[in-house]
């Protein structure tokens, strides 16, 4: 009998490990999803809404991808998790034995606890099943006369632009003083904050939600705001405010959580066999600058193309290359590379070159060490850069002149499109009197 | 077919203004194809297509210009007219059955025959014609007419949705500009400069000018001294020097979305439609199939074209029957046994298909050698072969399917499956080009925008999620992968041959010692 390999979560962690263990070896796999039949790309979701695309093509592989690589898919939801006899108890009743288990069962929405957080019409925007939900009490603007946001990440603002794209008004609580500053320097935080506003969205800094109120049929009507006891009347209630790991069902087993399911760079759990990706993994030291929990894409990719190897015999560590992480803000691309950080958790060498184009669409930070001048990471907005330019540069450690002498070489914009390098390097000059 | 949720996004009132003026121009249309008698027709010609023009004009302005600049495809499959709903298949109907009347009943649309006058909708275009080159209008300057206007107008679309990118913009101005000039206003003219020579669209190379080499054609040019000479001349030259020069420098999007009007077609008015494309692997076996059929097929029936006028003996004209078989038989293996030979590696699993087809334009060149008879070729009649020929091409493939089911198939349903050119073009760009579209390191989130959006029904997805460049023969270069691409993943360049095809397994982002081992191979 071949080894059996399950993993729980067909998200983009689970499923990469399943390709790379199907590519290195024969072991029977299972893979176990409770929200859709097939692999979809959840960094699309928005695009559905927005009339972009239809669901099946956010699935990133045919349907018959799966039998001819031989991948079980299995729809259910594991309840629990018996470790002594490599037992999964599905909700649904029945029972699957693995040898291997990969949990990959990636994030949740937070709730804080506010009033009134579980009414009708209230939602945050991970699942697919949330985005059903949003069709529903906000198909259209008649329908869903107001929406509120509460929580500016990444998401917020991907849901902010979707309810922009059926013209129904939004007002955007965000608790800092300046749109996702926590990681963003003040420059480029502030000028998202000017592009939100363009868009006709009602941002609100420095604003807490207080509760949230409902009609008589349990129907959210409106939320009232901390600060100022305002009440703004809504049919929507977007709950954004960042994601934690989905392991609630792992409380009664053996197996080891903190906020995450914790995993050691082996992404190891504390039970043999047991293994644990993406979203849901927390690394018991956190590797250099990163998080001990990534939810990212790219590292929940990561790991399981790492994981596959442990598993396939070729015992690996967990060893992610320089940081790279990318977003859009409405009509603003955004990518970094290296480490840049915001006001918070700055460390004290690091320092910022930042360069911003008058059209208030387009700026670039650089990071740099102070005392040795070495390049330590770049944020770019509207203009596109290349990912293996970044990562040749932070591997053979230039500094920042070499850097932004050699920009140009980075540019990954389009053919035609106008090139900034010049005036950003005598804007760099002039700041820096070098020559 | 269902109009998904046609609340989600309405159209403002100056976009049912916009709307209105546009119909009231096509409206006047059908009133002269049922014969109205206009007391101006000039008039109502200018009318016609001026408030078709001042319509869309008007309407894309509205629709774009009233947002930020960015990605305009909000509410694209809610639409019924982009989704397959009934509006589209509203659509492609009447472009069907238009297409149907203009190749096979232009005496419907009016078309005067036997020398009479035009009736109908051709006589309403005859003011035109008479002003460009003095003679009445025909059904083909009906159609290009329109045609053009289709171009400009929705070039103009075009170039207002894409107004934060410059690579769109620019393309779209130059296959404007050789509509405009090229395929519509220089062949009139030339008419007027000396009217023996035959209708030459000099951006329309062989074998998409599937015509050129043919009898009367050839007769036509050379019977038209130094000038008719020289456009056959240039004729040829497109073919076997032009053509690979620049597709080596630029991929074969220099042509595709650059020049040719049934891409320009496809890239203005049929921008709308490019998301239906099929994106499934078995569409693309079935492309694989049909496209390289096409072109072993117009290799064969132009050197059967050809072969038809030629002579069995020396002394009426150097070039015979056998020597022209021999010479392109030679030419072909030539090609053949180089690419096999240097080019192994790239064409990958592809060689056998190579193999097959070059195997079946032999063995058809060498059948249709030995069964060929003075005026029988494949036992057919040598004229009935070429018309069936231009038909096909000309017709039926292009026009019917490829125009009239746009709202259906997507809008590049013909250059994708039947376009000969695009089949030699494509051979070009896989193995002999600096063309590629690069994709950035580790940094795509699958998200599927590029594939949905690829209106040749590539899935660019498939090829970024794993960190590999894009090295497509069907990719026409339109940019709009990269365009609409939310995280800066692609980027159409031309670049060294080296590293151009580079598989990978593991992405750039990973442990380094990882990437290298998976990698490496
Ligand atoms: C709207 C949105 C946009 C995003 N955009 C980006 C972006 O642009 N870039 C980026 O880097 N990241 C983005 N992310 C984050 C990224 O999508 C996640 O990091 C990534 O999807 C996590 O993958 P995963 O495989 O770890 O888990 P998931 O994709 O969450 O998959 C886990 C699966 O497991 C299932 N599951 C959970 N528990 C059980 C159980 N007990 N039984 C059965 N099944 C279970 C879940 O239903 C789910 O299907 C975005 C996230 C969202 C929600
Ligand atoms: S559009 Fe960009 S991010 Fe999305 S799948 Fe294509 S390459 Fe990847
Ligand atoms: S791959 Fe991109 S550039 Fe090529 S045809 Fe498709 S969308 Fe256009």
């Amino acid at each position: 009998m071949q080894e059996h390999i399950v993993i729980i979560g067909n998200g983009i962690s689970g499923v990469t490990a399943a390709r790379h263990i199907r590519k290195m070896s024969d072991k029977k796999i299972t893979i176990v999803s409770a929200e859709t039949d097939y692999f979809f790309s959840r960094t699309a979701l928005m695009y559905i809404y927005m009339g972009h695309m239809k669901f099946e093509h956010t699935q990133p592989y045919e349907n018959w991808f799966w039998k001819k690589n031989r991948i079980e898919l299995k729809k259910g939801y594991v309840k629990q998790i018996e470790t002594k006899t490599k037992t999964l108890h599905f909700a649904e009743g029945d029972i699957l034995q693995y040898d291997k288990l990969i949990i990959a069962t990636g994030s949740k929405p937070n709730k804080f606890g506010w009033p009134g957080q579980d009414f009708d019409g209230v939602m945050g925007m991970y699942h697919k099943q949330d985005l059903e939900n949003l069709e529903k009490y906000a198909p259209n603007n008649k329908i869903c006369k107001h929406a509120v946001i509460v929580g500016g990440g990444l998401i917020g603002i991907e849901l902010a632009e979707m309810l922009n794209s059926r013209n129904i008004p939004v007002t955007f609580l965000v608790r800092e003083d300046s749109f996702w500053n926590g990681v963003l320097p003040s420059g480029e935080s502030e000028m998202i904050n000017r592009h939100i506003k363009n868009h006709h969205i009602d941002l609100r800094l420095s604003t807490n939600l207080k509760e949230i109120k409902a009609d008589e049929n349990s129907k959210v009507k409106s939320v009232i705001i901390q600060e100022t006891g305002e009440e703004i009347l809504c049919d929507v209630v977007g709950l954004t405010a960042g994601v934690s790991p989905n392991i609630n069902f792992l409380k009664d087993s053996e197996i080891e959580t903190g906020r995450g399911v914790k995993v050691n760079r082996f992404l190891e759990t504390n039970i043999t066999d047991v293994y644990a990706i993406g979203d849901c993994a927390e690394q018991h030291e956190a590797i250099g600058n990163r998080r001990p929990i990534e939810a990212v894409w790219y590292t929940g990719r990561m790991m399981g193309e790492t994981v596959a190897q442990t598993i396939c015999g070729n015992k690996i560590e967990y060893k992610p290359g320089y940081w790279f992480n990318s977003a859009k803000f409405l009509d603003i691309e955004y990518q970094t590379y290296g480490w840049v950080f915001g006001e918070r958790g700055r460390p004290e060498y690091e320092k910022h070159f930042h360069w911003k184009h008058k059209d208030d669409t387009k700026c670039i930070t650089v990071a740099y060490h102070k005392d040795t001048n070495k390049f330590l990471g770049i944020n770019t907005f509207g203009i596109r850069m290349r990912h293996e330019t970044f990562d040749t540069w932070l591997t053979e450690e230039r500094d920042v002149d070499y850097v932004m002498n050699h920009l140009s070489d980075a540019n990954f914009d389009p053919e035609f499109y106008s090139h900034f390098e010049v005036e950003i390097l005598s804007s760099y000059n002039k700041q820096f009197q070098t020559v | 077919m269902s109009l998904a949720k046609p609340d989600a996004i309405d159209i403002t009132n100056k976009q049912k203004i916009a709307l209105a003026l546009g119909i009231v121009g096509l409206f006047i249309m059908a009133l002269a194809l049922f014969n109205t008698n206009f007391p101006d027709v000039g008039l109502f010609l200018t009318l016609a297509l001026g408030l078709i023009s001042i319509g869309t004009i008007i309407y894309s302005r509205e629709a774009y210009l009233s947002k930020l600049e960015g990605i305009k495809n909000d509410g694209v499959w809610f639409k019924s007219i982009s989704s397959r709903g009934v509006w589209g298949w509203i659509v492609g109907v009447i472009l069907t059955a238009f297409y149907i009347v203009l190749y096979f009943f232009p005496k419907h649309l009016g078309l005067g025959t036997n020398g009479t006058e035009n009736t109908g909708l051709i006589s309403l275009f005859d003011p035109l014609s008479n002003l460009l080159s003095g003679r009445p209008a025909s059904q083909w300057f009906v159609y290009g007419t329109l045609y053009t206007i289709a171009i400009l107008a929705f070039g103009y679309k075009f170039i207002v949705k894409y107004r934060h990118n410059r690579y769109q913009q620019i393309r779209t101005v130059s296959v404007m500009f050789f509509q405009l000039a090229f395929a519509f206003l220089i062949p009139e003219f030339m008419y007027v400069m000396n009217n023996d020579l035959p209708y030459y669209d000099l951006k329309s190379i062989w074998p998409l000018n599937y015509y050129i080499f043919d009898q009367w054609s050839v007769k036509a040019f050379l019977s038209n001294g130094t000038i008719g000479l020289s456009l056959l001349l240039f004729g040829i030259i497109s073919i076997f020097v032009i053509t690979p020069i620049l597709t080596y420098k630029f991929g074969k999007r220099w042509y595709c979305s650059w020049v040719c009007g049934c891409g320009g077609l496809a890239e203005t008015a049929g921008d709308s439609f490019r998301q239906l494309s099929s994106k499934k692997l078995s569409a693309w076996k079935l492309e694989r199939w049909l496209i390289h059929a096409v072109l072993v097929f117009s290799v064969v029936m132009t050197t059967a074209m050809v072969y038809t006028y030629l002579g069995y003996s020396k002394n009426d004209f150097w070039l015979t029957r056998g020597l022209f078989i021999s010479l392109i038989i030679g030419f072909l293996t030539l090609i053949f046994t180089g690419v096999m030979f240097f080019k192994r590696k790239e064409l990958g699993k592809d060689a056998k298909m190579g193999a097959i087809g070059f195997f079946a334009t032999i063995a058809l060149l060498l059948i249709m050698h030995f069964t060929s008879t003075i005026d029988h070729l494949f036992y057919i009649k040598g004229s009935a072969l070429r018309s069936a020929y231009g038909l096909y091409i000309g017709s039926i493939f292009s026009g019917v399917i490829g125009t009239g089911f746009y709202p259906i198939l997507g809008s590049r349903a013909w250059c994708r499956f039947g376009c000969p050119m695009a089949a030699i073009l494509g051979f070009q760009q896989r193995l002999f080009s600096k063309f590629r579209i690069t994709t950035n390191g580790g940094q795509c989130i699958s998200c599927g925008n590029c594939s949905t959006y690829c209106e040749m029904g590539i899935d660019v997805r498939a090829y970024a999620q794993k960190g590999e460049n894009i090295v497509r023969s069907s990719c026409v270069g339109c940019g709009i992968c990269s365009a609409v691409c939310p995280r800066g993943v692609l980027k159409l360049e031309n670049d060294s041959m080296e590293g151009r095809i580079n598989p990978t397994e593991v992405l750039l982002g990973n442990d380094i010692d990882l990437m290298d081992l998976v990698n490496k191979k």
